[in-house]
């Protein structure tokens, strides 16, 4: 909080109290560009069309925060589109009807730098003479380009999560839960196949819950090469993972198991969205791709009747990065 | 023409036909398979189909001036395959692998189809195994083929069965599958495909699952223009070509404009 304030103090005091720069006197010099009557109008229109801008600026940010809308992405695409349109329209309303806009051509000698300078200054100064309500017109102008900028990062808040992490740990695992497939029917240990794979979830839990779906494969006992750690994980050859790649989120719905292991490559589950590789045989370890962490393991047990069990949460939190996300274990 | 000649010309016609129906039963058969099994198959899979999962090299010569090694084929065994996956491997071209260690391809069959029969017959009377499949898609759901096809072999192969990217394997776009050779295919899982069991997938879904490959050969597109039926990312590529060409068009029209105008 101390750093959030500082940073609001430094911005104000850099845009507040900055020096302003010399104001040129009216009635010192010559006119360069002939007077013209103000465009009370124009500039009325100009005003309206920056506060428009704003306005969709500022709904970007408010359909942005309320997630859950139908039609987010048109509601997003068209209040940011707008936006810029308004910004557009209302700089060429300002260029066309409110700035006097003269084109002058002057040969200008290359030493007399300060005259030049003053001469800008002052046709900077008279081509806003038009403009009445000064204060009002800048506070319209910079209020759309804030209201823009704003909008612009809004999106940034979707980086990382920070704040409130706690549901990221938690999964619906917790030692004794059966796995049941996706129409509910508890899994048996034989119904296990080798070489094939299943898609599993607990037993009454939100399927729609990321920590939910697990992918199981049998191994033969030869094939399998777990750290100490995780040497009770596995239950006659059958181990559990978390299907939600560590990467991005996606599911991994491809499973690469060899024929004839001494020349094939080694049993993995391959994630279709951008090849990440977990090895299924020592505990999902990343073999490739961009995944920066190894895929959650699940304890699995079977019980007297054959039926598969968790033993308990996955070895680390589920799904894709965050920051801080090797600080705790997943909870159930 | 009567009956009493067409008779024998018939038996002849049926003897000429009849061997491969009745190969199992004949010995001949699987004994030209044998021979051609040393010829062909032998150096990776071992003497009677025992397979070679150790590699070594052997020595071969004798001598300090002749001492050569060669390279010992390594392959799985091929007792108990059964015919399903010996006609699979040898119908697509899939056997003779080239080398030891790539992926088996679609390839041309180099073997008639006489020497297939007897091959088959040979490594299907090394051991009990699953005969040929005799898949009937006309039998299948077309909408529950294509669930089913989601569920279990979209992953790898696409939704369009044109094929995709595992890493360290490519999984081969099926348009050139027969029936018969995808029925096979899903009990074998060769190469690092996953095999799928009676259990797993039933005939009666296989038989879904044929029809519904069969139907993306020809898919039915309602854009109008399938890019390959490939996906998204060639039809971004296409939309991103002729989007840009015609922004920078626009672009050029206004360019001039504004010249004739200054």
């Amino acid at each position: 909080m101390a750093r959030a304030r500082d940073v609001v103090l430094s911005a104000l005091l850099l845009f507040v109290g900055r020096p302003r720069p010399p104001r040129v006197r009216r009635g010192d010099y010559e006119r360069i560009i002939p007077e013209r009557p103000p465009d009370a109008g124009g500039e009325l229109l100009a005003i309206a069309l920056f506060a428009a801008s704003a306005l969709c600026a500022i709904a970007f940010v408010a359909f942005y925060a309320l997630d859950r809308l139908p039609n987010q992405t048109q509601l997003l695409g068209g209040s940011l589109g707008l936006s810029f349109c308004f910004l557009a329209a209302g700089l060429i309303v300002t260029g066309r009807r409110v700035i006097v806009t003269e084109q002058l051509e002057h040969d200008y000698p290359a030493e007399e730098h300060r005259e030049d300078q003053e001469t800008v200054a002052r046709i900077v100064e008279e081509s806003g003479d038009r403009v009445t309500r000064r204060r009002f017109f800048k506070l319209a102008l910079f209020g759309a380009g804030g209201a823009l900028g704003v909008a612009l990062i809004t999106p940034a808040a979707s980086l990382g999560p920070f704040l409130d992490v706690d549901p990221f740990y938690a999964t619906p695992w917790r030692r004794g839960r059966r796995l049941v497939d996706e129409s509910g029917r508890p899994y048996r240990a034989d119904d296990i196949e080798v070489a094939d794979f299943y898609t599993a979830f607990p037993e009454g839990a939100d399927e729609e819950n990321i920590a939910s779906p697990v992918v199981l494969v049998r191994l033969a006992k030869d094939q399998l090469a777990l750290p100490a750690a995780l040497a009770r994980y596995p239950a006659d050859g059958i181990v559990g993972y978390s299907k939600i790649c560590t990467h991005a989120g996606c599911a991994l719905s491809l499973y690469r198991t060899p024929l004839f292991s001494p020349v094939e490559p080694g049993p993995a589950l391959v994630c279709p969205c951008h090849y990440s590789t977990f090895n299924v045989a020592d505990g999902g370890t990343v073999e490739f791709g961009p995944a920066g962490r190894k895929l959650p393991m699940l304890p699995l047990a079977i019980d007297r009747h054959g039926y598969l069990r968790a033993a308990g949460n996955f070895d680390e939190p589920v799904g894709p990065s965050w920051w801080g996300v090797r600080d705790r274990k997943p909870t159930s | 023409m009567t009956l009493r000649r067409i008779g024998p010309l018939a038996l002849l016609l049926c003897c000429l036909l009849a061997p491969p129906a009745a190969a199992p039963a004949g010995g001949g058969v699987v004994q030209q398979g044998k021979a051609l099994y040393g010829q062909y198959c032998l150096s990776c899979h071992g003497a009677n189909g025992r397979g070679i999962s150790q590699a070594g090299k052997r020595r071969i010569g004798a001598g300090p001036l002749r001492r050569q090694a060669v390279q010992v084929g390594l392959g799985p065994s091929l007792r108990g395959v059964g015919a399903l996956a010996a006609d699979f491997y040898l119908t697509t071209g899939y056997m003779p692998l080239q080398h030891v260690g790539v992926q088996p391809r679609r390839s041309r069959v180099l073997l008639t189809n006489g020497e297939i029969r007897s091959l088959v017959a040979y490594v299907a009377s090394l051991g009990s195994g699953p005969p040929i499949p005799e898949p009937q898609p006309q039998r299948g759901s077309l909408s529950q083929g294509m669930q089913l096809f989601t569920d279990h072999c979209a992953g790898c192969h696409q939704i369009a069965a044109r094929g995709g990217y595992v890493t360290g394997a490519v999984p081969p776009p099926l348009q050139d599958a027969t029936p018969v050779q995808i029925a096979e295919a899903v009990r074998v899982g060769p190469y690092v495909m996953p095999a799928f069991s009676a259990k797993a997938i039933s005939d009666a879904q296989l038989d879904s699952i044929i029809r519904y490959v069969d139907y993306t050969k020809h898919p039915d597109n309602r854009g109008g223009w399938a890019i390959g039926d490939v996906g998204p990312v060639p039809e971004g590529l296409v939309a991103w070509l002729i989007g840009l060409t015609a922004l920078i068009a626009v672009c050029v029209v206004i360019g001039e404009r504004l010249k004739q105008d200054g």
